[in-house]
């Protein structure tokens, strides 16, 4: 048996999606976080039952890819729990009703019951059940309030009695239903509500947006740093002592002694030069990203779960615009700040495929991810932070121009911001935890057989000499036109596989602080990571990554080159 | 600029019924949605996310710049970018 959790977009679909199977999804407070669907199993009755999450969508006729793939998903449903946004009744019944149309056994969950008492609103749920001819439950899927009535209540699921409607009819028999069984009641404004209304609108709106985005950054420093000095530096204090005792028994050198010490600098291991699997490789993924990660993360979930994403991408529409994208890209590119892997999956809830084409082709090229932002503070920032502060300043030009330059070079026109406001909500604190917990394990499953992976090879080819060639045949464009010592292309090769890796590598070469600026920006700019570069293959298509691709090189060879001969 | 034009032009030959385009209301201002002008791309988008004719909606908020229009309808808010808003037409309530 399948069930499929279908509703409009930030209903809380995969809220309710966790409670029922225990499979943890990411979720959040604005439409379109879930842009794939996800499976899970639950017991009804005797029965397993597969049960999937489907993204949101208004309609069945569907305006992007997220809706596509639901409006897809219908016909291989066995029973539909239709999740209704219980303070929005009228628009998110039309749905129901298309969804009543294909004859396929319903339930209807009446979600964030809870908010309808305190905004005045009444819902008559006898009258709506022997309207709607289908089981209707009300819950509240962030407390699980529900739930269980919600499972019961499968066994007499029943398909609709409605028949084909055209739109018109549908609206009017939705207005029917909704007469009939809603009453509102006027309720005077909340300070949340007046705090949403001054973050649509222009002045109020950019002072809330600076204070907004000014507390983040200095969060996920605070944090980031806090954990660095006091608790990974010092726990690595002592690692180091336990990994020079293996060094004394390996006999300070040779291959093995390089594969997993590294190379000792003036007699000692140094956790950011040795560039050994048990030194470089570690320090570098627990100790300068991780902390990042998972400030960056906790501050992103709260920017999530509050609802202050949409707000975000309303102020910032007239920008987008000029990039030929709207004000919603926004929300994919902040995901970049943390990984470029879901943020390039995120372009979904664009509406053309020109819009995710920019979107996509700009968050590769300019918006690095939470683990090379960390090196960047840790590497350059010990030679001063006005020059951490000089490559962000050309990474976001870079986005700004690059984007308005493919714009204009790109056939074709992008559509207008059309998105619900959500209302501000506090966070689920426990909800948001998992969330959290979810997002770091996925880094550290993902970032250490890779780096563990990318240090032994890079010994091995050291070793073989390997680099060396590469570093004589490429030495004209990096030595030459970037002003980089001929090593840095070993640092730009393994960009390729991780970040963060490649920027350590800079670690042992002392570059000034020009050369490490115009590194970094190669870096960044230069080719996405291989696990970025699968899915940009997979989202946009071979044609289009192609595309992609010849400007990210391009780009980074401009910039990097311009950046060499501007700086003094 | 072609926007702005197509503003000005709704708004010169509608405003004598009394029916302004959702981008001259002012903020707090409430109205009757009379119509979506605009292709049945434009409509569907609008209609699929709530904003269709015959509603009464407010008006919270439009960005500088021809930024998007937040506006209320019941409990929920919607956003939407500024072209889109100037096909709105509203009859402001008095």
């Amino acid at each position: 048996m399948k069930i499929l959790l279908m509703g409009n977009p930030n209903v809380g679909k995969s809220v309710l999606f966790s409670r029922l199977t225990g499979v943890h999804v990411i979720t959040a407070n604005y439409p379109g976080t879930t842009v794939g669907y996800s499976n899970g199993f639950m017991k009804v009755g005797a029965e397993k039952a597969d049960i999937i999450d489907v993204p949101g969508t208004y309609t069945l006729e569907p305006t992007n890819e997220a809706e596509r793939i639901a409006a897809e998903m219908v016909k291989t449903g066995d029973i539909i729990i239709n999740v209704v946004n219980a303070t929005n009744l009228e628009r998110n019944l039309y749905l129901t009703l298309q969804l009543l149309e294909k004859k396929i056994p319903i339930v209807v969950a009446l979600n964030m019951w809870d908010d309808t008492k305190h905004l005045g609103i009444d819902i008559d749920l006898e009258k709506l059940h022997s309207l709607l001819g289908v089981p209707v439950i009300p819950t509240v899927a962030v407390t699980g309030l529900g739930g269980k009535e919600l499972v019961e209540s499968l066994s007499r699921a029943a398909p609709g009695q409605m028949l084909a409607h055209t739109q018109d009819e549908r609206w009017a028999a939705v207005g029917n239903i909704v007469r009939q069984v809603q009453q509102i009641t006027h309720r005077h404004h909340t300070w949340r509500e007046r705090l949403s209304d001054a973050s649509v609108r222009p002045l109020s709106g950019m002072l809330i947006a600076l204070i907004v985005l000014a507390l983040s950054f200095g969060i996920v420093r605070l944090i980031g740093e806090s954990l660095i000095t006091y608790l990974l530096d010092p726990i690595f204090n002592q690692w180091g002592k336990v990994v020079m005792q293996l060094s004394d028994l390996l006999g300070g050198s040779g291959l093995f002694h390089n594969i997993l010490v590294g190379r000792l600098i003036n007699g000692q291991i140094d956790f950011v030069q040795s560039l050994g699997l048990l030194t470089t490789g570690l320090y570098v993924e627990f100790v300068m990203v991780l902390p990042y990660v998972l400030a960056f993360y906790l501050v992103l979930g709260i920017l999530e779960d509050t609802g202050y994403l949409p707000r975000l991408a309303v102020l910032m529409d007239t920008i987008l615009h000029r990039l030929g994208l709207h004000g919603y890209a926004i929300i994919p590119t902040m995901l970049g700040l943390g990984c470029n892997v879901p943020a390039i999956l995120a372009t979904r809830i664009l509406e053309s495929k020109r819009e995710r084409f920019i979107a996509a082709t700009l968050i590769s090229i300019a918006v690095p991810c939470a683990s090379l932002q960390a090196m960047i503070f840790g590497l350059v920032g010990k030679q001063g932070p006005q020059y951490v502060v000089l490559i962000f300043g050309i990474l976001l030009m870079v986005w700004v121009f690059l984007g308005f330059i493919i714009n204009r070079f790109t056939g074709g026109f992008s559509p207008e911001l059309l998105t619900e406001i959500p209302p501000y909500r506090i966070p689920p604190w426990r909800i948001m935890g998992k969330k959290l917990g979810m997002r770091v394990w996925q880094f550290i499953k993902e970032a250490l057989p890779v780096v563990t992976g990318a240090v032994l090879v890079m010994n091995l080819l050291y070793t073989l000499g390997v680099f060396d060639a590469i570093a004589q045949f490429l030495s004209p464009i990096v030595t030459g036109w970037l002003g980089l010592p001929k090593e840095a292309i070993v640092a730009i090769i393994v960009g390729f596989i991780r970040k963060d890796v490649a920027m350590g590598m800079l670690a042992p070469l002392s570059l000034t602080a020009n050369q490490l600026v115009v590194a970094s920006l190669v870096l960044a700019m230069f080719f996405p990571c291989i696990a970025s570069f699968v899915i940009l293959t997979r989202e946009l298509g071979i044609k289009d990554m192609l595309r992609s691709t010849v400007i990210m090189v391009v780009s980074a060879l401009a910039v990097g080159g311009l950046v060499n001969l501007i700086l003094p | 600029m072609f926007r702005f034009r197509n503003h000005h032009r709704i708004g010169i030959s509608l405003s004598e019924n009394g029916f302004i385009p959702l981008t001259r209301m002012s903020d707090g201002e409430s109205g009757k949605i009379i119509q979506v002008l605009g292709g049945k791309g434009i409509t569907d988008r609008l209609t699929a996310i709530g904003i269709r004719q015959g509603q009464r909606i407010t008006r919270i908020g439009g960005m500088y710049l021809h930024g998007p229009v937040t506006v209320q309808i019941e409990k929920t808010q919607v956003a939407i970018g500024f072209g889109m808003a100037t096909k709105i037409l509203i009859e402001p309530e008095k």
